[in-house]
């Protein structure tokens, strides 16, 4: 379990993480969600003890990250896949990490199968691809058999079998009974692993939620309609009190009415129909409108319109 | 508990000691860099003994008489210095420039741990390369300058060839403390390699400089590695005096390393 309270960073002037408070729980798959430079990559350095709080405070399993007696055993983190010394070989990477924390030499040998780079485990670690040193990254995450998992961006530049070991690992990590908490900017990407969802724009919580309600709340589900009789249609639909918007094109948008019931009342009026089809809004738009309004909400609110803006001066020459 | 907290730390030490003797075996620099200061400091030793041993009845009467067949021998730490600074700098600067740096204080959170861990397994090892070259230094040099050579009992020798090791492992952890103040491998490098091969020497030499120049590390500590001291000798410290003034300036890098450590964010 992960518990963060308060947790603020801020450089300078500019705040990176803005008093987030939210809870990761055993068992599920959490993804922390945000576009880039939300902060995220900023929480998860703090969560490691690696940044230094501003303000407030994280916990793992009740302790801070430098209380815990061997850490890599509480706790494993792929934060950069390019966080290691090339010059050393995958083998003696991840012995210096299992030295470091008591864990024993076999271990090595069971993460490198693991995450299937026995046969490359003498070679350099400068000559690997992305795929590889992100298969590294995440064997020393797993080197102390942790109960909590934390990855950063695990999928990017990632080939689709790369991709789809990635998701099946954190799901069975998972379903073992631990913490598996997984950043990215891509929602579609998240719609397929997490259970639950914690959403941050601008370093401020956006969403703390599970996938399942989140998916309810926000993917809109509504009737396009087309037809050669628009007007007489719109007439139609308006006197059986519902409302139709026109999105251009020549097509409706109706929200909350079922198509069947739409259908039904076109042939009552033997209207015709080009188009009578449910459609539902992606989770992409969903976690970009989510998005959007936060960073506009800001930038109204943190720079009020009187302030003189970059560029001003342009204006009057 | 308190006894008990004490053996966890320990343990702790212990572990975080054996992974930085991991990591140090297991890069090609180690092995480079210290291997090239261990030749070039010989070799170089050697060719400046043979050719001292040429010019000795061309020498004054005075440079005769300040003849010191034991510091000539170690004539080829000027260069082979650098080497042991770039060891140093790399085994710091390594884990910035490659990002290893935050797997690593992720893997051991107490900073302090981590870096004396690190410092300590360079130095016992610069330590066992600086005696290994320091006393092979001196007697090919020996073997090399003849009738002029200095043996291992005279008085003060066998302390200028322990000096010599001991000088070659405090460059070493100046270097390391300098490194892990600025991070960056281009910069330590680009600051310590002109200072200790040109500015240190002009400072240290030139008249008008020379008062302050001594107290520089490597001016002070090269002192111990003097057998005998030259005509109108006026250093204020004798050769364990100036081992201890480099000590200081080793201290004061390491600290100065330590404090911006613990309070940087990785």
């Amino acid at each position: 379990m992960i518990e963060l309270e308060g947790l603020t960073k801020r450089y300078g002037e500019k705040v990176a993480v803005n008093n987030l408070t939210f809870t990761v729980r055993p068992g599920i798959v959490t993804g922390f969600l945000g576009p880039n430079g939300a902060g995220k990559s900023t929480t998860m350095r703090m969560m490691l003890g690696l940044d230094r709080p501003t303000a407030g405070d994280v916990r793992i399993d009740g302790k801070h990250y430098d209380q815990l007696k061997d850490p890599f055993t509480y706790i494993g983190a792929l934060l950069d896949a390019k966080a290691m010394h090339g010059g050393r070989s995958a083998f003696n990477h991840l012995l210096c990490l299992a030295q470091s924390n008591g864990i024993p030499k076999k271990r090595v040998h069971e993460v490198l199968d693991t995450v299937g780079l026995t046969a490359v485990a003498k070679k350099k670690a400068k000559g690997f691809s992305l795929g590889m040193g992100q298969r590294l990254g995440i064997a020393g995450a797993l080197l102390g058999d942790p109960r909590i998992l934390m990855f950063d961006e695990p999928v990017n530049g990632l080939d689709p079998e790369g991709i789809h070991w990635i998701r099946n690992l954190m799901k069975s990590l998972a379903a073992q009974g631990r913490t598996v908490f997984v950043s990215s900017h891509l929602m579609s990407e998240m719609a397929l692993t997490a259970d639950h969802l914690v959403v941050i724009g601008q370093g401020r919580l956006l969403a703390d939620t599970s996938m399942a309600d989140f998916i309810a709340q926000n993917s809109r589900s509504y009737v396009r309609i087309r037809s050669p009789h628009r007007e007489r249609l719109l007439d139609v639909l308006h006197s059986a009190g519902i409302t139709a918007v026109e999105t251009g094109n020549g097509t409706l948008e109706v929200d909350g009415t079922k198509p069947e019931y739409i259908g039904e009342l076109a042939a009552q009026y033997q209207i015709v129909l080009h188009e009578l089809s449910p459609q539902q809004a992606s989770l992409e738009e969903a976690f970009m409108q989510l998005t959007a309004e936060s960073v506009e909400y800001h930038a109204h609110a943190d720079t009020p319109l009187e302030q003189p803006q970059w560029g001003d001066g342009w204006k009057g020459n | 508990m308190g006894r008990r907290l004490e053996g966890e730390l320990t343990m702790a030490a212990i572990q975080v000691v054996r992974s930085e003797w991991t990591k140090i075996r297991s890069v090609a620099s180690t092995v480079w860099t210290l291997s090239l200061a261990v030749v070039v400091t010989i070799a170089l030793g050697m060719l400046i003994s043979a050719l001292s041993k040429n010019e000795f009845d061309t020498m004054n009467r005075d440079d005769q008489l300040s003849f010191d067949p034991t510091f000539i021998s170690f004539a080829g730490m000027s260069l082979g210095q650098l080497a042991m600074i770039v060891f140093g700098v790399l085994v710091v600067s390594n884990e910035y420039s490659t990002g290893m740096i935050r797997t690593s204080l992720a893997a051991v959170p107490q900073r302090g741990t981590f870096l004396f861990s690190k410092i300590a397994v360079a130095t016992a090892l610069s330590l066992a390369v600086g005696l290994a070259t320091s006393f092979v230094a001196f007697f090919l040099g020996q073997a090399m300058l003849g009738t002029h050579k200095a043996q291992i009992g005279d008085s003060g020798v066998l302390r200028a060839v322990i000096g010599g090791g001991l000088y070659m492992t405090l460059i070493v952890m100046f270097s390391m403390g300098v490194a892990a103040m600025l991070r960056s491998p281009m910069l330590s490098l680009g600051i310590l390699m002109p200072f200790f091969f040109l500015i240190s020497n002009i400072l240290g030499n030139v008249d008008a400089t020379k008062k302050i120049g001594r107290y520089l590390p490597d001016q002070a500590g090269s002192k111990i590695m003097q057998v005998v001291p030259p005509i109108d000798d006026d250093t204020p410290y004798g050769p364990w005096g100036g081992l201890g003034i480099m000590a200081l300036w080793v201290l004061a890098a390491l600290i100065g390393g330590y404090v911006l450590l613990k309070k940087r964010d990785a």
